[in-house]
């Protein structure tokens, strides 16, 4: 740590604010007194208590997401100083050196703006059923237990396991492009949602479900409908929109091997095309 | 007659277990989420989740000591038919999560791992990494999403319960709940309301748990006539990581797994941890208690880390207390790839390797045993009638509480890894009672008849949503009442209470409640407003906090997690056979005293201010007697031989009893 930033004081932090979905975005700065060991989420949890601005004007507390606050729970991304990250794990002190003396906070720009820094990336979530991220048992009954694995192959598996779709690996991504179907007038919660659901059909899916789609073929049981996932990979929007960045798995927080995914998504989709052209 | 349908709110590991299986048996569900149901509280549990298996059966467990151990780490207080069944069922679960494709560990022949947890001898804990909880959600998150793509299951997520709907015969037909983004008010009607919502470690300000973990859910619900249980009974885990925004877990795994903790013995000590010597080194739970050493159960751990840190001033830094949890004399291959997950979160947030270095850990309020009453109905067996409808249900009928928010499974203190399994167990349990007690219903909350109620209730929650919006401005701040609400509970009702502290802190609660009634909002709008949804949940926090401080005030004595220094009852010193003998005699009729007065469950109802008042249930201890809970007490030997001895005594008169 420098000496500057032990010494110092306060610090400001800036935020790119929007009141709702489609109006104009502005910069708010604030000013928070310094203390050692804080992170991004106690920087806006001290605003909140303030809701003033550096100039002493009045203003609304900031929105943002977040939930666990331990990194699992992947509700708290934004874009800080630059950087798609988790804002729970983002150090004041680290973030004060890399920027000095000011710490930049914007929502993520590959979802719909909600409020502020919350974002709607429910989008992500409909992209895991589109590849049907999960395993198909016959019921919930008690059945014995699950196919013997070894551990070589779990610990394969465990790593993809550990994405909790924050979004991180699509915001940096040059392929996944925002899709936003502005709420209309008297448009119900259920009627936008299926406007923008439909908006999506055809848009790439990203790294987080491509993962999530080899870790199901990867599983005995799950594999058995690895076909109907790969038909989803295959289909607009999968696959082959990936242009190789590389730029998910830089700042993917779980370190995910999301290039491997994908590189296995490709094999195995390359082989599931063969297949159905000599199938016809 | 409209379809029926069951409301699930919270989409946790008990939410989500719910609306699964309730699909399964073609019953439509609504599913209602603070929190996309992906990111809920249940991802944070680390350490794994219990069961017998096949190998602890050949050294002898099974599933009655399973339910042994839970009864008696929950120091018998809680009813233990509903404990017998989730300790047979747990096996089941295990292998159900297994084949939903949970990454548990492998051995090297490819079967589940186990590892042995706090407060059992038995290696019965199956987990994934350090991150058991985030995979099982995951596998039964997967499964609802299923469900939803097979239009069994409509997700609401983003939506906060604000409070059953109770028609004029006193059952439930509904909640309503608000949209927390656009601030839409909806009934939702449904047939039974099953409530998965959590624990309420936010009344404590800062605690191990996620931020929508409030209370408020229950709150609202103990608001329009629901019993609360045992609210005194707050679990504070030994092992947390000290932080501005939150007390992060560190997984009693890392105990488990050889973490020896431990404080330099000259206090504050300037040296690196790695110069000290051994010698100079107090490794006090090891020398407190050689039998369990680093493994003694959670509350005996939290509470000689907290006396060595406050009584003994032995802390490891000056200005905030902590104490070493050392994994360092353990092989780094090994750390990553038993503890990888527990270790990077306190490399990320402490920017320290503790592969390298100790870990500074201090106790942290954690789990929530007290929660909304439910019932339950026993077979003759001891175990829990597989489809009645009383399992679960509330005191309001349609009205199920499962998972952290009830209060069945953990008694006076939780066993680690029971959590999951109570939570999954709860959720799966209750699908077949709630098929059950609609088929009897013969109408359904969608029917015309109940619009009117669906109606008034809807406006009667936007009426006190406008009134919360119109507030004067120049009122109090809620975030700072919150701040000084957790200060109040942390300070009175964690680790040792007493009862001058929480007098002075039920006063405190009480007008902290009159000022929050004067909060001013700094936000007045009407799209995802935050402050308007953190103002109401904090206000909800109070009835919640007042029956904890009040079940804890009149809780004289000490039991599982609730621990009162004035009423301890200390071990056996005399080295003489003879006064021992006595000694023992004496702690054992203070015992049985102590039980009939205090083997109780608290149990609080409400009025319209949010004021408890307490009643007191007796326990169904009837599979397994009441005994000491003797974990390393001093002399525990001689009050365990002389338990027994009046033990065989009892059951030898008793057949004379019945014959005369």
């Amino acid at each position: 740590m420098t000496a500057s930033a032990t010494q110092r004081q306060s610090f400001d932090v800036r935020i790119l604010r929007q009141a709702g979905p489609g109006q104009q975005s502005y910069w708010e700065t604030f000013r928070i007194p310094y203390e050692p060991n804080l992170n991004v989420i106690s920087v806006l949890q001290k605003i909140a208590t303030m809701a003033r601005t550096a100039e002493g004007k009045e203003t609304t507390p900031v929105a943002w997401d977040c939930n666990c606050l331990e990194e699992v729970c992947g509700a708290c991304t934004m874009v800080i100083n630059g950087r798609v990250r988790q804002s729970c794990s983002a150090l004041v002190d680290r973030l004060l050196e890399e920027h000095d003396g000011e710490i930049e906070l914007q929502p993520m720009t590959k979802f719909p703006v909600v409020r502020d820094l919350m974002v709607d990336r429910g989008r992500m979530f409909r992209a895991l059923e589109r590849v049907k991220a999960w395993v198909p048992v016959d019921d919930y009954y008690d059945r014995g237990a699950g196919p013997k694995e070894s551990q070589e192959s779990q610990e394969q598996r465990y790593p993809l396991s550990e994405c909790m779709t924050c979004g991180c690996c699509v915001e940096a991504c040059p392929q996944y492009l925002k899709v936003e179907a502005t709420r209309r007038p008297n448009e119900s919660i259920e009627e936008h949602e299926a406007r923008q659901t439909e908006a999506e059909q055809g848009k790439f899916l990203g790294a987080a479900p491509i993962s999530q789609a080899i870790l199901f073929n990867d599983h005995t049981t799950g594999g058995m409908i690895s076909d109907q996932r790969l038909e989803a990979l295959t289909s607009a929007g999968g696959i082959q929109v990936c242009g190789n960045s590389q730029n998910c798995v830089s700042v993917c927080p779980k370190e995910i091997p999301l290039t491997t995914s994908i590189a296995r998504a490709g094999r195995q989709a390359t082989w599931y095309s063969f297949k159905t052209i000599f199938d016809r | 007659m409209a379809k029926q349908r069951v409301l699930v709110v919270g989409g946790g590991l008990a939410g989500l277990a719910a609306a699964m299986k309730l699909a399964e048996l073609d019953i439509a569900v609504d599913l209602l989420s603070l929190v996309p149901v992906k990111r809920s509280h249940s991802a944070c549990a680390q350490g794994g989740i219990n069961s017998v298996n096949d190998t602890t059966r050949q050294l002898g467990d099974s599933e009655y000591l399973h339910f042994d151990d839970t009864v008696y780490g929950g120091d018998f207080l809680q009813h233990q038919p509903p404990v017998k069944e989730m300790a047979d069922w747990a096996p089941r679960i295990i292998d159900l999560m297994d084949r939903l494709g949970v990454p548990f560990n492998r051995t090297v022949e490819g079967y589940r791992d186990q590892r042995r947890f706090g407060g059992t001898l038995f290696k019965r804990t199956a987990f994934a990494g350090a991150t058991t909880g985030q995979q099982l959600l995951y596998a039964l998150d997967e499964q609802v999403r299923r469900c939803h793509a097979e239009g069994k299951v409509e997700i609401y997520e983003g939506w906060d319960y604000l409070g059953p709907i109770v028609d004029d015969e006193g059952r439930c037909r509904g909640a309503t709940a608000q949209n927390l983004v656009t601030m839409e008010i909806r009934a939702f009607p449904a047939d039974s309301v099953v409530l998965a919502t959590g624990g309420c470690g936010l009344l404590f300000g800062r605690s191990t748990m996620s931020m929508a973990c409030t209370g408020s859910a229950a709150s609202r619900s103990v608001q329009y006539g629901a019993k609360y249980a045992n609210g005194e009974f707050i679990q504070v885990h030994p092992t947390a990581i000290p932080g501005a925004d939150k007390l992060r877990l560190m997984s009693e795994s890392a105990r488990g797994e050889g973490g020896r903790v431990w404080v330099p013995r000259t206090p504050q000590d300037s040296r690196l941890p790695r110069d000290i010597p051994e010698e100079e080194r107090y490794y006090f739970l090891e020398e407190r208690y050689p039998k369990y050493g680093n493994l003694v159960p959670r509350d005996i751990a939290t509470r000689e880390i907290f006396n060595v840190c406050v009584n003994e001033g032995l802390s490891v830094e000056g200005d905030k207390q902590c104490v070493y949890l050392d994994l360092t004399h353990i092989p780094r291959e090994e750390l990553d790839r038993k503890l990888g997950g527990i270790l990077h979160i306190y490399e990320k947030f402490q920017g320290v390797d503790p592969r390298d270095q100790p870990m500074k850990i201090f106790p942290a309020v954690h789990y929530s045993m007290g929660g909304l009453w439910a019932d339950y109905e026993r077979t003759a067996a001891g175990g829990l009638n597989p489809t009645s409808p009383r399992n679960h249900v509330t005191n309001i009928p349609g009205l199920y509480a499962i998972g952290e928010c009830d209060y069945q499974y953990h008694g006076g203190n939780r066993l680690g890894a029971n959590s999951l399994l109570s939570c999954i167990f709860t959720g799966l349990f209750v699908g077949p009672c709630i098929a059950t007690d609609l088929a009897s219903l013969g109408a359904s909350a969608g029917d015309e008849q109940f619009d009117l109620l669906m109606r008034a209730e809807r406006s009667k929650k936007e009426m006190e949503h406008k009134q919360l919006l119109d507030r004067p401005a120049g009122g109090e701040n809620p975030y700072v009442i919150h701040q000084e609400l957790g200060q109040e509970m942390t300070k009175a009702a964690t680790v040792v209470r007493r009862n001058d502290q929480l007098q002075s802190a039920v006063d405190k609660i009480y007008e902290l409640h009159e000022r929050a009634r004067n909060c001013s909002l700094s936000d007045t709008g009407t799209w995802t407003n935050q402050n308007v949804m953190f103002t109401k949940s904090l206000l909800d926090m109070f009835p919640l906090a007042k029956a904890l401080l009040q079940g804890a005030l009149a809780r004289d004595e000490c039991r599982g997690a609730h621990y009162k220094p004035e009423f301890d009852m200390p071990g056996i010193e005399s080295e003489d056979p003879a006064e021992r003998r006595q000694q023992a005699e004496a702690w054992c009729d203070k015992f049985d005293a102590k039980n009939k007065k205090w083997l109780k469950s608290t149990i609080a109802t409400f009025d319209s201010k949010g004021d408890p008042t307490l009643s007191y249930e007796d326990v169904d201890t009837s599979l397994i007697p009441p005994r000491p809970r003797l974990y390393g007490i001093v002399g525990g030997d001689i009050i365990e031989q002389v338990w027994k001895e009046r033990q065989q005594k009892a059951s030898q008169a008793e057949p004379a009893g019945a014959s005369s």
